[in-house]
């Protein structure tokens, strides 16, 4: 299938449901401290999201059973939410959410601290979000696709941390997950040409340890192999003829993506 | 979301499907549009059959009474291609 172009009504609407993603995280992450259970979070953007006239675009998607995604230290992606998961000092914690609002989606997630963190962690972070930073940077008509992925790759692995194979980000517009396929490793100059109008959710996911994760009984949360910890940032990206338009935030808000 | 990979759809998949076919004798009962034919098996079975992409290039005709030899898809037994006309 091919890529989906959007034009500038359908991406307002995409940027409307990008909004609302991101005042939930904002929300979200104010809430985070230690002994607030995974559960409560996921409560607090369900509330959100139907107080908005929206829906959670997770819930219900091949089974998930919950709103937010919520992943923990050496949990790479997609953990569930559950009451009995209270998150303590030090750890951090990753959270991904979607939504969907008349018909069009919007992806963001980010990794934040609990309390007080050891630098490591600190460091962990932050290469992370610089590399979705630089991600994003590519996206201009003309580049190609595994320009974004050869972009995470080399600041990750230059910074000693290694990129996660096993998930990828996507194309997004009237579903969550639309062509293409976009992974955060490759050479450069390879794949499809971006072109106005394109949607991708890039989501470098970086792993302190080995590159390897595995899935859990639960059919969902993957944790690294080597126990190391992961952290996770994502936008919903538009490409534009002015450069790229990050969806899922403020068009007003600059500097870092997170 | 982070999406788990798909593998591009495999092109082996056709020649699987003609590899694992079972071939049957059957009888030609009436012609159909688009180069299909309801054909009898031996088994008194009617299916519909079209005709092998080999056959419809080399303009091999097929008559109700031919007898023909017809490859059964394992999935859908009710389908088939028609792959040899006997004289």
């Amino acid at each position: 299938m091919a890529i989906v172009r959007k034009d500038k009504r359908e991406l307002e609407k995409m940027h409307r449901a990008g909004l609302l993603v991101w005042g939930a995280l904002q929300e979200l992450r104010k809430l985070v401290r230690p002994g607030v259970t995974t559960k409560d979070l996921d409560a607090f953007a369900e509330r959100y999201t139907a107080e908005h006239g929206a829906r959670p675009a997770f819930k219900g998607y091949m089974g998930y059973p919950c709103s937010l995604c919520t992943s923990i230290n050496q949990e790479v992606v997609h953990g569930i939410p559950s009451e009995r998961r209270a998150l303590k000092e030090g750890d951090i914690l990753s959270m991904d959410f979607g939504v969907e609002l008349d018909g069009y989606y919007a992806d963001a997630a980010l990794t934040v601290p609990v309390g007080k963190i050891a630098p490591a962690r600190e460091k962990l972070l932050r290469v992370t979000r610089e590399s979705l930073d630089h991600a994003i940077e590519k996206v201009r008509p003309g580049n190609r696709l595994s320009d974004i992925s050869a972009a995470v790759q080399e600041w990750v692995e230059g910074n000693g941390f290694s990129v996660v194979r096993e998930f990828v980000g996507h194309g997004i517009g009237t579903k969550m997950h639309e062509e293409p396929q976009l992974p955060n490793y490759g050479e450069p100059g390879h794949g499809p040409r971006l072109l106005e109008g394109m949607v991708l959710a890039i989501e470098p996911m970086v792993n302190s340890g080995g590159p390897g994760v595995r899935i859990l009984d639960d059919k969902w949360t993957a944790v690294t192999t080597d126990g190391s910890d992961s952290a996770h940032f994502e936008h919903t990206v538009a490409v534009t003829s002015s450069g790229p338009w990050v969806l899922t935030r403020p068009r007003e808000e600059a500097g870092p993506c997170w | 979301m982070a999406k788990r990979p798909e593998s591009e759809k495999k092109k082996s998949d056709d020649g699987n499907s003609k590899e694992d076919a079972i071939e049957v004798m059957a009888t030609v009962i009436e012609p159909l549009p688009n180069a299909m034919f309801r054909v009898e098996l031996e088994n008194k079975h009617q299916v519909l059959a079209h005709i092998s992409g080999k056959m419809r290039k080399n303009f091999i005709r097929i008559l109700p009474g031919d007898k023909v030899a017809v490859e059964l898809s394992p999935y859908d037994l009710t389908r088939g291609r028609i792959v040899y006309r006997y004289k």
